[in-house]
């Protein structure tokens, strides 16, 4: 569709701002134009439409040299879809979307024909923006405005539609929309995308290839996978970067890191201090949120949490929604929901058992609860599914930096450890099948302090969270023992 | 909000625009010829216009001095003063949707500076090219026009080889300035030409006769129906050269087809009666309000009042202290410039509203 090759322009030809692009487009496709500022994408972009001219190379649309189009004829292939745009007298809506037809008018007199009539209404709709059609343009708020500039690229029914920062004055449901739509185009009508992005997320999400410009070269074009990696983005925008992969969809998503959260790095170490017990329930008030790997009642998975409750609920327990009578719960107890990680056991908080372990800087500490939970010989009091059996609640919190893959490792460290402790208890007391499916575990870092990201500091680490879990496990299944024999 | 409504049924009406421009222009036309020191009767004037124009057998007992009023003062007076005001209103129109300013007139590229250079020029030298006579003014005028509007053009593009529009603006506020530099210069200079130069400066369409008229006409027939033919560009152009030039406009032949085709007009305007002020703005901003901003309506509507009211511009200017006449452009001026006030205000009151 569109193939540029060894393309040199911008300013002077002794100092250009694009320096030998080649690279090629295929049509249906929706190719993103990603790089820092001053990296040459809107010069780009410009070059490609045929605003500026260029002093070497070659742009060749449909098999034809960009220069060789008529303008006309040009904006009946392309259409632009401008970052913003003033106009100095205000036309309606409908006035400003008919100016896309005027590439396909014909003779001295343009006349305005039921085609074109039609056109304007059919793109006024998919944009909607038909119940503004005579109002004028420049009373419109910014994302109004960007659609009704929209419907008058789109009245030009162009094959290639290019855009400079398509979701800049849209709020989040319509550059959803507008990028939906743009998808569903480059399917349905094999519509080209050409655009530039700034948010480096959109890209990853729409984008079927990505161009990453670096100071006027090539920094790499290829899929989203390999664009977005964190070293090159990193190294390309100059900035902390952090990436993970898109919650539903197989897209790397960066993150940015702010530098004050950088520098708010002095160590901080989660201990006894922290640790709360009381009849119903135990709990660590950390003073700073910390990053949480968990399958607990109320803030399963991950995400960064400051308070952490196990509570006691009696063996008779049983409700159908545990998630949000554990709400009621924390808000009654004086916890804040949203920060806390709500776990629930049947045994005693009483009987768990604490430590703190430390290593070369780095330091552990552990909190189990764990018992056999036997049935209660009562026959008339129904036992839920989720208090029967024996259950062990295991937290793991670490004073020190962690990767994602140290947080995986301890966490197969800690259930190992606590398997290891289980057997060689039930061998201590010849109870044998030891169900663990009711139990839970959590691990939670201040992510602060030393950084654990190589093989000794991760090795040490998993010493003191393997050593750590087993003893406490044990300790804590004999403290219920005893209690309950 | 009673005019606001007004101006609604207009945009959504043009035909009645139409009707009532041409009405307009017409009571002007007719006004115009019948008033004045000696007063013709409409009835009078349309047998007169019906038998020398239309050369319709009526009774031939007009009279002879009406007739020679109508036919060879009046009637040749007022065409001259519609055409100036049309050209001056749609090049007007013209300059402001390619600047993209309301604010621009035909004056603000330096045309009318170069016009009249040329005709301060005939005047102070006494200057009268062999053959031509009395045309030496008008013809110098529009030679000095054309040569204004094409040293600011080239002057643009030796600057900005894409001329964008801020460039050819700031070139042309350039250009005025020395020109008018240069015409205070000779006024400083004459003796007794002054009050002929200034009469000049300010505006007059009076004792020109039909030959002026047939001066301006075929620059006004080419300005006009260039600038016609191109009311879409000019659409697409308000909304920036680098948006126009996506929509598939060749922006930069437009651009000089508009300039050349303005100028013209307004070397032409300038040629035949001096330097009449205020038209080409209040008349392009007035009919905007009226039938808003799309050209293909805005320029014919603008030509058309633009001509009527410079005809009635000059009824005033004639008859106020009859049996002297104020030069046409204090009139422009004093009617123009209270009322651009008032557009202007009502339109801030309008945008905060």
């Amino acid at each position: 569709m569109l193939t540029v090759t060894e393309l040199i322009g911008g300013y002077t030809r002794e100092m250009p701002v694009l320096k030998n692009l080649t690279f090629e487009v295929a049509r249906g496709e929706v190719f993103g134009i990603l790089g820092p500022n001053g990296s040459g994408k809107t010069t780009l972009l410009q070059m490609m439409s045929g605003i500026l001219p260029y002093h070497s190379g070659e742009i060749m649309l449909k098999g034809k040299r960009l220069q060789d189009y008529r303008t006309k004829d040009l904006a009946r292939v392309i259409a632009v879809l401008p970052q913003h745009s003033t106009q100095a007298f205000s036309y309606t809506v409908k006035e400003t979307v008919s100016l896309g037809r005027y590439a396909h008018q014909k003779g001295l007199l343009q006349s305005w024909s039921a085609e074109d009539e039609e056109v304007v209404k059919k793109v006024m709709k998919q944009t909607g923006v038909t119940q503004f059609q005579q109002i004028p343009f420049e009373q419109l708020s910014g994302g109004e405005k960007q659609r009704v500039l929209l419907a008058q690229s789109l009245a030009q029914e162009p094959e290639i539609l290019f855009l400079d920062e398509p979701t800049n004055h849209l709020d989040l449901s319509y550059q959803k929309e507008l990028l939906d739509l743009m998808k569903k185009w480059t399917k349905e009508k094999d519509l080209t995308v050409i655009s530039i992005f700034h948010d480096l997320n959109l890209a990853s999400l729409y984008c079927d290839r990505l161009l990453l410009l670096e100071k006027g070269r090539i920094q790499i074009n290829d899929k989203p996978n390999e664009v977005l990696k964190r070293e090159r983005i990193q190294a390309v925008y100059q900035t902390e970067i952090e990436n993970q992969p898109h919650p539903s969809l197989p897209k790397p998503q960066l993150f940015i890191v702010p530098s004050h959260l950088a520098e708010e790095q002095e160590a901080l170490v989660v201990n006894e201090r922290y640790l709360e017990t009381k009849d119903e329930w135990i709990a660590l008030k950390a003073p700073i949120p910390l990053k949480t790997l968990s399958s607990g009642v109320t803030g399963a998975i991950n995400g960064w949490y400051q308070t952490f409750v196990n509570r006691c609920v009696k063996r008779t327990y049983d409700c159908h929604d545990p998630l949000e009578e554990m709400i009621e719960y924390l808000s009654a107890k004086g916890f804040n929901p949203s920060e806390t990680m709500g776990m629930m056991t049947n045994v005693d908080v009483k009987t768990a058992a604490v430590r703190f372990y430390e290593g070369n800087d780095i330091s552990t500490f552990i909190v189990v609860t764990a018992g056999k939970g036997n049935p209660v010989n009562t026959p008339h009091i129904v036992q839920s599914e989720r208090t029967r059996g024996p259950s062990i609640h295991t937290w793991v919190f670490v004073n020190g930096c962690l990767p994602e893959e140290a947080f995986i490792q301890s966490l197969v460290t800690a259930t190992e450890a606590k398997l290891k402790a289980l057997h060689d208890y039930g061998a201590e007391t010849n109870t044998l099948g030891i169900e663990t499916s009711k139990d839970s575990i959590l691990l939670a870092a201040t992510q602060r302090g030393k950084n654990i990201r190589h093989g000794e500091s991760m090795e040490s680490l998993g010493m003191l969270v393997s050593r750590g879990v087993y003893e406490c496990t044990l300790l804590a299944m004999k403290n219920s023992d005893w209690k309950d024999g | 909000m009673g005019s606001s409504k007004r101006e609604k049924i207009l945009q959504n009406n043009r035909q009645l625009a139409y009707i009532l421009a041409f009405a307009f222009l017409a009571v002007s036309m007719i006004v115009g010829i019948s008033v004045g020191s000696v007063s013709v009767s409409v009835s009078e004037l349309f047998r007169i216009i019906g038998k020398e124009v239309f050369h319709l057998p009526l009774s031939t007992e007009a009279n002879m001095m009406f007739s020679n009023i109508v036919m060879k003062i009046r009637l040749p007076r007022v065409v001259l003063a519609g055409l100036v005001g049309a050209s001056l209103a749609i090049s007007g129109a013209a300059f402001q949707g390619l600047l993209r300013n309301p604010l621009a007139d035909p004056y603000t590229l330096g045309v009318s500076s170069g016009a009249s250079v040329g005709a301060v020029i005939t005047l102070f030298f006494g200057f009268s090219l062999p053959g031509i006579g009395l045309f030496t003014l008008p013809l110098l005028s529009v030679l000095f026009s054309f040569l204004t509007i094409f040293s600011v053009l080239l002057f643009a593009q030796k600057v900005d080889r894409s001329m964008k529009v801020e460039t050819i603006i700031l070139t042309g506020v350039i250009f005025s300035s020395f020109l008018g530099a240069f015409i205070s210069l000779m006024i400083a200079m004459t003796g007794e030409e002054l009050r002929q130069i200034i009469g000049w400066l300010l505006g007059s369409v009076s004792m020109r006769g039909w030959s002026y008229v047939g001066i301006i006409l075929p620059f006004f027939i080419v300005g006009a129906v260039i600038l016609m033919l191109n009311a879409r560009e000019l659409n697409a152009l308000s909304f920036g050269e680098d948006r126009a030039q996506h929509l598939g406009v060749s922006v930069k032949q437009r651009k000089l087809l508009v300039l050349i085709a303005g100028s013209l007009l307004t070397g032409a305007a300038v040629a035949v009666s001096g330097t009449i002020g205020f038209v080409g703005l209040v008349i392009p901003h007035f009919t905007r309000r009226l039938i808003g901003p799309d050209h293909k309506h805005l320029l014919p509507l603008s030509m058309i009042i633009g001509g009527g009211f410079l005809i009635l511009a000059d009824l005033v200017s004639r008859i106020i202290i009859s049996p002297a006449e104020l030069p046409i452009g204090v009139i422009t001026a004093l009617i123009g410039a209270p009322v651009f006030a008032m557009i202007l205000l009502k339109r801030r009151r309008t945008e905060r509203g």
